[in-house]
Parts: structure tokens; sequence; C-alpha cells
């Protein structure tokens, strides 16, 4: 499958990006000009530096608090990639395991968990969310066990599927025929063979937690302060949309960015690995 | 076909049961409403009363099955503040304000989206290929809220042109719906290009061009018919994202509907109100896949021997 010239440039940009918000979320401590939970009520509400009023010592202004919007910004970008990636590396592994199973032994395993997929995709993801949140009680490790209950069943969908198409294969009947056991054949033959394309569900799938928590951090029932979020800094900064518009507007190009990176790496690894599926 | 409704029907009703499962038990494990009910001078007689008169101490499974009795006979409890009103009765006066939301929102994202999909496709490589493509990019990046934000920011603030919220004229639609709608026309559009470039390579509209027919009638009438599986596929899991979207974007724009009710329930900690949306929506849910399956199945007979 050949990429265009245009794919290959929008993915060259989306791996830039996406490597530079890693390499941020890592060194964020390094990086951060401020402390993203202390201001000076000194500071408050300035503006960011290009406009009259700012200073250079807060480049993209401060918040209600005088904490810096900047290094908000950039300790946000820790919390969505760590929430996306701890939730996505849950969900994926135990969804996959669960589809594998289930397309690999049918009957009895199948049954019940694709009745488990289907409770799953019946509820409502934010109004899941919202009712653990209330119940458990919001934390970092909650969203992430919350995200991750909503994520695990596409996994679970998709691994099973592959799986029923992996089980024809001549390697597969090769091992059954020798006598190797169960278990060895789904780690062994089928796992590594369904996990292309699970990797490149998982890369879809960065962009549409990255949101999911920050429509969770908005509505409060996300990453709980002082940890900043970029959700949470929308949320924040909505009621001064008039006078300080940059409290809400920074935090959401950046989410758009973020997302919009791995949504083309997404497409150009779908077009690569899978190129008789649809995105 | 019948046989598949029956089936479907079946698995649809064992999910919904369980689904009310994991409802009553989520409702169970945010305390004890005694607590919440009674102020604390109460006696323990009186604590042992309520109890007794909320239920309470019948052992679990019978407290389940009348929970699932009422449920089914419209009970879904009562608020926790104010008035006290049914959950129910709140949830309904609240209904056709976020139905409208909805339906509207769907509609359009449905028509633009394939409208400006068969553009692209037929027309790849021009402009309206590459700013639909981007438009599609951009929309599916954006957060509903933000969009919303960002939108009412624009619109009603700066420029003064739209009103920044509330419900009941017109104007008041345009930027919800239109916050509402980006992602899904953005679906929509890049679901209906590949599959329209997909149908244009095929045989049969190679055949359809060779019998000489119109090419609006071998686009319209041919290649789109058969790229519109994926799409009608995607309509099902639109209804979900609906009620992710209407729950933001009432909050945003101050629209009286059940996405409000539930953001409202939570921050007032309104359990049984939360618990209704969720039982509610959840069966709505189970409805609209049901009936999606359904349609998917008179479309590609396939399915229904799988």
């Amino acid at each position: 499958m050949r990429l265009g010239l245009s794919a290959i440039v929008t993915s060259i940009i989306g791996l830039v990006i996406i490597g530079a918000l890693v390499l941020v979320a890592i060194f964020a401590p390094l990086i951060a000009p401020h402390d993203p939970t202390k201001g000076a009520l000194s500071d408050r509400l300035t503006p960011p530096f290009w406009q009259e009023g700012g200073s250079s010592a807060h480049l993209l202004g401060t918040d209600l608090l005088g904490r810096d919007t900047l290094s908000r910004l950039i300790y946000g970008a820790r919390t969505s990639l760590a929430v996306a990636a701890l939730a996505i590396l849950v969900a994926g592994t135990a969804g996959s395991l669960l589809g594998a199973v289930a397309g690999y032994l049918g009957g009895w395993a199948n049954t019940i968990i694709m009745r488990l997929v289907d409770l799953a995709f019946s509820f409502p993801a934010i109004l899941l969310a919202m009712v653990l949140a209330v119940v458990v009680g919001p934390s970092f490790f909650n969203i992430i066990f919350v995200i991750s209950l909503v994520l695990w069943a596409e996994y679970a969908r998709m691994a099973r599927g592959e799986t029923l198409r992996v089980r024809e294969m001549d390697y597969v009947a090769l091992a059954q025929v020798a006598g190797v056991s169960k278990t060895r054949i789904l780690m062994r033959h089928i796992l590594p063979n369904i996990a292309t394309s699970l990797i490149v569900l998982a890369t879809l799938q960065v962009g549409i937690v990255i949101i999911m928590e920050s429509s969770l951090s908005f509505l409060g029932v996300g990453v709980p302060p002082p940890t900043p979020a970029w959700g949470s800094m929308i949320a924040e900064g909505r009621s001064y949309v008039v006078t300080a518009w940059w409290l809400s507007m920074v935090p959401g190009v950046a989410i758009v960015a973020t997302v919009l990176s791995f949504n083309l790496l997404g497409d150009t690894l779908t077009e690569l690995l899978n190129p008789a599926r649809q995105a | 076909m019948q046989r598949y409704i029956v089936r479907r029907l079946l698995q649809g009703l064992v999910t919904l049961f369980l689904v009310s499962i994991i409802v009553f038990i989520l409702g169970r494990l945010t305390g004890d409403p005694v607590a919440l009910l009674l102020s604390e001078f109460s006696t323990f007689e009186d604590q042992e009363r309520l109890t007794r008169q909320l239920g309470l101490d019948k052992p679990l499974p019978e407290q389940y099955a009348i929970f699932l009795w009422n449920a089914v006979r419209g009970d879904l409890g009562r608020s926790i503040r104010g008035d006290r009103a049914p959950a129910l009765n709140l949830i309904l006066e609240r209904l056709p304000a976020t139905v409208q939301l909805a339906s509207i929102s769907v509609l359009l994202s449905f028509l633009i989206g394939l409208l400006l999909g068969v553009l692209a496709a037929t027309k790849r490589g021009s402009l309206v290929d590459t700013l639909s493509r981007v438009l599609a990019l951009l929309g599916q990046a954006t957060p509903v809220f933000w969009l919303g934000i960002v939108a009412m920011y624009v619109f009603s603030v700066q420029l003064k042109l739209l009103p920044t919220s509330g419900y009941g004229t017109p104007k008041q639609f345009v930027l919800p719906v239109f916050a509402l709608s980006a992602f899904t026309v953005a679906a929509f559009l890049r679901l209906t290009r590949s599959g329209m470039l997909e149908a244009l390579e095929s045989e049969y509209v190679k055949l359809a061009r060779i019998k000489g027919l119109s090419e609006t009638t071998v686009v319209w009438k041919h290649a789109l018919r058969n790229s519109l599986i994926p799409v009608i596929t995607y309509l099902g899991t639109v209804f979900g994202r609906m009620v992710t979207g209407t729950v933001v974007v009432e909050t945003v724009f101050a629209w009286p509907g059940v996405g409000r009710l539930a953001f409202d329930a939570v921050m007032l900690r309104d359990f049984p109100v939360l618990q209704a949306v969720v039982l509610f929506m959840a069966t709505a849910f189970i409805g609209v896949n049901l009936a999606v399956d359904v349609l998917y199945a008179y479309i590609d007979p396939r399915i229904r021997y799988s």
C-alpha cells in the first residue's frame, strides 16, 4: 500500500507533535516555568504576553488564582497522556484477552463474554462515568478504571473477530494436531497475529480517551484538583471567557492538536497495516 | 428474518436485565439513604421505622425484585431534593428538549456529511475534497464542550449574532446543534467518502456507465446505495455519541434537557434521579441498537445467518 505525499507529510507532522508532547509530559518539572498549583493572587488574570498587560514571566497568562497557564498546560499534558496510556493499556489488554478467548474457545465462554460486551456497549459512557464518580469518588486511578470499563468492549469485539479469522489458519491447525495446549496456542499463535489490528485500534482510541477524560474533567467528575487537567482548566475559564479568553481557549487548542496528531497517526497506520479495512 | 428479530429481542432483554442489576447495585453502593433523609437528631426508633418503610430491611434479592417491579410500572424513585418529584416525571419533562436537539443534530449531520462525502469522493483531489477532509479531521479532534464554548464566544459575545443560552426560539437552537453535530458530520463524511470511493471502483458501477446511464444516476442511485451500509451501522453508535454530547452541550448552553438533569443530579448527589436517567438511557440505547441491527439485517441478508 503506497502512501501519497500528503499522507506522509501529515503523519510526520503528527509524529512530531506527539513526540514533542510526550517529551513535554515526561520532562514537565524541568520545562514548566512555574509551579502549576501555586499562584500569587497579585498576578491573577494576567493576559498572554502578546496582549497589553501581559508579561514574559507568564507567557500564556495566569488564571483566577494567579497560576501560570503555560505550566498548567504542560502538567495537563501529563495528566491526559498518563490517563490515556494507562486506560488503553488496561482496557486493551483485558479486552483483547477476553475477545481472543471468546473467539477461540467459542461455546459458553463466547456467549458469556459477548453478553458482557453487549452490556458494556449499552451503557452510555459518560453516564456510567458520572455515576461511578459519585459512587467511588473522583481520583486519578478511578478515572482510569472508569474509562477502561467503557473501552474494553471494543477491543474484545475486534479481538474476537480477528481470532475467528486467524484460527482457521494452517499454523493453528498444525499446532493443534501436534498437541499443543490451548493456552499456548492462544499465547504464541493467535495473539501475535491479531496484535496489528489491536495496535491500530489503540492508536485511534488515544484521541477518544483524551476527549473523554477532558469531558469528564470539564463536568467536574474527572481528575480532581489540584491536579491540572485540560478539561477542568476549560471549565474554570468558562465564567471568564469574555475578559480572560485565554483560560478556556488555550487548553482547548492543546486538546485539538493532540487528538488531531493521534488521529493522523492512526489513519496512516490503518492504511499501512490494514489496507482492506476501512477506518 | 423473524427468527433473527426474536433472537435479537431476547438478547436485548437479557442485556436490559443485566443493566438493571448493575444500576441497582450501584444505587445501593452510594450509602445509607436513611442517614441522608433524617436529621442527626432522629431517634433510633425513627431510623428503624424509616428503614422498614423504605423496605431496606428486606433481603437484597427481594429489594431488587421490588426495584424491578417498580421500574416496570414506571416508578423510578424520587428526587432527594426540593419537592421530591418522581424521577420519571423529571425525565419526561425534559425529554422533548433533548430529543429535539439530538434529532435535529443527527439529521443535519447525516445530510451534510453524506452530501460532502459524495462530493469529496466524486471530485477527488479538488478544493471541495481537501476542505471536506480538513473539516472532518478537525471535527473529530475537537471536544464538543469546547466547541460550544468557542462558538458561544465568537457568535454570541463578540459578534452578538446569536443568544448565548436558553431554550425556545429557533435562534437558540443554532449554536447547540452546531456544537453537537461537528463530530458526527465528520464521521458521516469520512464513512461516506471512503464507501463511495470503493463503490465507484466496483464492477457494477462500471457496468452502469457502460450501459450509458448518466453520471448523476450512477453516483446517486447505484454507488451511494451500496456505500451506505457502514453509514447505517454508524447510526447505532451515533445515539451513544448523542447522549454524551447532550450532557455537555446542555451544560454549556443551559439547555433544559435530560443531559442537564443528569449533570445536576451528579453535582447535587441526587442519586435516585441519576439512577433513573441511566436506566432510562440504557433502555433507549438497547432499543435503538436493536432497531439498527434489524434494519441492518434487512438490508444485508448475510447478517441474519451469522
